[in-house]
């Protein structure tokens, strides 16, 4: 009956089949990367290596500041999010279920669910209200957009780490004397620290991939480093391009690894 | 934390108060503007000039009127002065600011679209065609049968630029009509040409000069200093005037009426209408500019181009583009929706 | 029946919910889930001359979806043009979402299937792509399939090709750069499931003598469908709503939604359209989520 025995890990074909689609998922973002250290100026014929494209775009005046003003919006919305997101958390977990929570959760899982362009045209109406009545045409609009999407990527670690949490230390606390703060200061959000840190990172990333919103949004002269390479990849394909791509690449693999680190060191 | 805050704090501080010393925002077309202009523009003012692109001219009349933009410069087609004009989108210019308005060249100072040039200051001028890879196709390149009743070999390899009033003007001078015309016999017949042709086409893109010059695209309605620009990269690329009418344009340089660096701007204007500075920009983009004597500031291989250069027996195909009547831009525009779909 | 003192407790921890919820709602109020009213108000305006509207109301907007009126007889007529964007739309999106489980199923079984680090590798691996920017992700596949891209200059290298072959610009490449970046999305909820799944019903099943086909279908499918139609809701709505893929790959003629929302708050200049389009998007991944949500509470009640 050995011919019969049934291993589920060996389903005919599904092994190789998905080994191929590793490959083929990898393939392309190796390329991009292998071509950014080409000595010549074409993204696919190979002219030995160099690191020359990484200099030349960073003396790229737009791309300096497109890359200083993405970090610099990511930065406010991540601990903008994570920080609404930290109170939300705590107002909706680790008590009785009621329909307001229900409400809470809905609405900050929205920006997931409604398609990035339809929000994006909403605020290029709104926003675009605002700037004339009031003349302020800076970062504060990006970064109030950003903010509100971010919501939900900072949300999620930090409420499954709070639902996974021991009650017992903070009633202790409270058994102690401590006030609801001092509790929260010294008991919970410790504890919380590695769910927060995680949090502030997936919204960091979040906010540095967004391009639709921040095109509809970014006022003269605010091209963020997405909607500077979608201009760049429409017109120009020069080995640039994929210096910063890999550049991007390099700091979300760190920031994942960082990421799992972390949230798994918690379990 | 603190530290990154602060940090923070200082990025958003000097990007957010920049625009108080020297700054100027110029709304532009893309791939247009002379990267070493500005340099030279910075070195003699210090005004820092940022430049935003557009790829048409409705999309920029489209995010100008939205308002709050924060641009300070626009520089549109002859054929949308009026518009903005009308719309108080831009303001009268004071000429005693703008001492180099004497340069402007007698043929381009009392232009139809802005009489004396009380609103705009020349930027570039220049004409639609086709661009086609002689290695594809080397038949008859002066018509716009290639993209309006394309040869076999170039069917599903046509890129038309999305610029509304051109690509219509092109179809309507082929079928025999007039730009801006209000015969909708004629304008159907239009229609009909352009919506058979378009299942024939690759792509109605923007940025074609990388393109053509890359082979990414083999033909491609578009203006002729772009199609220069791709030529000196692939000598395969040829331009080609359409015989049965192709347009002309100009663009000009426009202060916004809500710019916020009206000094800036002015010194800006005033600084590309010097000669020196003219033949910057057309050194970059290839195109003849409105200014006199600025001729020697441009590259040598510009006199005798043959994008540059119309052909004696085409000059009379081209044809300057009126700004259309309200109901011809309702007709346009509804051929162009359709187009677009 | 409660005390008056437990009462005013749980209406005091239920303050102090909505309290420390309050930031965050506002944050999301002004902007994120405010402004789509304001697109709905919009859609029934008249629109500007070159842009932006007129405050007339009107309900051209909505009729202009599904009809429109010829500009030089008059008449009306279904507004094809209009209704091939949609169908191309939810078209590409149900093929993506076809392929993306067709290459995703596998592949999440085989990381299931793997032992409990290789497991947390795998799973590391292909999180990584799905947190890449898309519009790098995007980009990679345009340097592949674009006519002087990786593909076609090895091909004719080889010369099996003297010509490159058109992919770029065509809905089949918008069709594989969403299939492409949204794949991760398949995957996770897939995989999520599989491990879920008792494996030694595999081993029940197939000592029945059913034979593998028979194992999937009766045994298998049943118990990963929540999986599954998580996975095809979460490739279905971003593909459907994608604007930076078919914007680089489709070349501006082949428009998905998205692009041709964009379009009218753009060179169109039909702001009210574009407001009536969005509205009938956000429509279309409603009834999509309300299907997910009937169908995961269904599984729920089963068991």
């Amino acid at each position: 009956m050995a011919k019969h025995r049934f291993s589920a890990a060996r389903l005919p074909g599904f092994s190789t089949f998905a080994v191929l689609v590793f490959v083929m998922l990898y393939l392309p973002i190796g390329l991009l990367v292998l071509f950014s250290f080409n000595a010549g100026p074409s993204p696919a014929i190979w002219e030995g290596f160099s690191l020359q494209w990484y200099p030349r775009a960073w003396a790229n005046e737009q791309v300096k500041d497109a890359t200083l003003r993405s970090l610099t919006i990511a930065t406010f919305a991540a601990l903008i999010s994570t920080s609404v997101a930290v109170l939300a958390a705590l107002g909706t977990t680790r008590r009785k279920r009621t329909g307001g929570q229900t409400f809470v959760y809905l609405m900050i899982n929205q920006p997931l669910m409604v398609p990035e362009i339809v929000t994006a045209v909403a605020l290029l109406i709104l926003f675009g209200f605002i700037k004339v009545a009031t003349g302020y045409q800076g970062l504060g609009y990006l970064i109030i957009a950003h903010s509100a999407f971010c919501i939900p990527f900072a949300y999620l670690p930090i409420r499954a780490r709070l639902e996974g949490m021991d009650l017992a230390l903070e009633t202790a606390a409270a058994d102690l004397y401590a006030t609801p703060w001092q509790a929260f200061r010294y008991v919970t959000l410790p504890l919380l620290m590695p769910a927060v840190v995680a949090g502030l990172m997936l919204a960091f990333i979040t906010s540095l991939d967004d391009v639709v919103i921040s095109l509809f949004v970014k006022s003269a002269g605010q091209d963020t480093l997405p909607t500077y390479m979608l201009g760049q990849i429409r017109r120009n394909m020069t080995v640039e391009v994929n210096a910063i791509s890999t550049l991007l690449i390099g700091l979300t693999v760190v920031m994942l690894t960082a990421f799992f680190m972390l949230t798994r060191r918690g379990d | 934390m603190k530290k990154l805050l602060s940090a923070a704090a200082v990025l958003l501080a000097s990007t957010a108060f920049a625009s108080a010393e020297g700054e100027l925002q110029l709304f532009n077309w893309g791939d247009y503007t002379n990267p070493e202009l500005l340099e030279k523009f910075e070195a003699e003012t210090g005004i820092k000039v940022t430049v935003t692109d557009y790829d048409s001219n409705d999309t920029a009349l489209s995010k100008v009127e939205a308002g709050g933009g924060g641009y300070d410069l626009v520089v549109p087609s002859a054929n949308y002065i009026q518009i903005y004009v009308e719309k108080g989108l831009i303001q009268k210019l004071d000429l005693a600011k703008l001492p180099n308005h004497a340069n402007i060249a007698p043929e381009w100072r009392d232009v139809p679209w802005d009489q004396g040039r009380n609103y705009t200051v020349p930027w570039q001028w220049g004409s639609v065609g086709m661009a086609v890879n002689s290695d594809t196709y080397s038949g008859d390149i002066n018509t716009s049968a290639i993209f309006l009743d394309p040869p076999e070999e170039l069917v599903g390899k046509i890129n038309v630029a999305p610029e509304m009033n051109d690509v219509l003007s092109l179809a309507l001078m082929y079928v025999g009509g007039e730009a801006c015309t209000q015969d909708t016999a004629v304008l159907k017949k239009a229609r009909d040409v352009l919506m058979a042709a378009k299942p024939k086409w690759q792509s109605m893109d923007y940025g074609a000069t990388p393109k053509l010059a890359s082979n990414d695209m083999l033909a491609s309605v578009y203006w002729n200093g772009a199609v220069f620009r791709a030529r000196l990269q692939n000598d395969k690329v040829k331009f080609g005037y359409p015989k049965e009418g192709f347009p002309l344009w100009m663009d000009s340089v426009a202060l916004l009426s809500d710019a916020q660096n009206v000094d800036e701007a002015y010194q800006f204007m005033n600084f590309i209408m010097e000669p020196e500075n003219a033949g910057l920009i057309s050194a970059f983009a290839r195109y003849a500019n409105g200014i006199s004597g600025s001729d020697p500031f441009m590259p040598a291989d510009m006199k005798d181009a043959p994008e540059i250069v119309i052909p004696d027996d085409l000059k009379a195909s081209g044809h300057f583009l009126p700004t259309c009547s309200p109901k011809a831009l309702e007709y346009y525009t509804a051929i162009w929706t359709e187009l677009r779909k | 029946m409660t005390s008056a003192a437990e009462q005013a407790a749980d209406r005091k921890v239920r303050r102090a919910g909505w309290l420390l919820s309050a930031p965050a709602l506002f944050l999301l109020i002004i902007a994120a889930s405010g402004p789509l009213i304001i697109i709905l108000v919009y859609s029934f305006l008249t629109p500007g001359k070159y842009g932006n509207v007129d405050w007339v109301f009107s309900t051209d907007a909505w009729v202009g979806i599904l009809y429109s009126r010829d500009i030089f007889d008059g008449t009306y007529k279904l507004a094809d043009a209009h209704l091939s964007i949609f169908w191309r739309s939810v078209k590409l999106s149900l093929y993506t979402t076809l392929f993306a489980f067709v290459f995703g199923f596998p592949t999440a079984w085989f990381i299931a299937t793997r032992s409990a680090r290789m497991r947390t590798a795998l799973l590391f691996l292909i999180t990584i792509p799905f947190w890449t920017n898309l519009l790098v992700r995007t980009f990679a596949i345009n340097q592949i399939i674009r006519n002087e891209g990786v593909l076609n200059t090895f091909l004719m290298w080889l010369g099996v090709i003297d010509a490159p072959i058109q992919i770029i610009y065509t809905d089949f490449a918008v069709f594989m750069g969403m299939t492409y970046v949204y794949l991760p999305l398949m995957v996770l909820p897939l995989f999520a499931a599989f491990d879920r799944f008792d494996m030694r019903l595999l081993e029940a099943g197939y000592d029945l003598y059913a034979n593998r086909w028979q194992v999937l279908r009766h045994i298998v499918f049943p118990v990963v469908k929540p999986g599954v139609i998580a996975g095809s809701i979460l490739v279905f709505i971003p593909s459907l709503g994608a604007f930076v893929t078919p914007r680089i790959l489709g070349g501006g003629r082949n428009m998905m939604i998205g692009n041709f929302i964009d379009l009218q708050f753009g060179a169109g200049r039909n702001w009210p359209l574009g407001a009536a389009l969005s509205v009938t998007l956000l429509v279309i991944v409603a009834v999509a989520l309300v299907v997910y949500v009937r169908f995961a509470n269904r599984d729920n009640g089963h068991g």
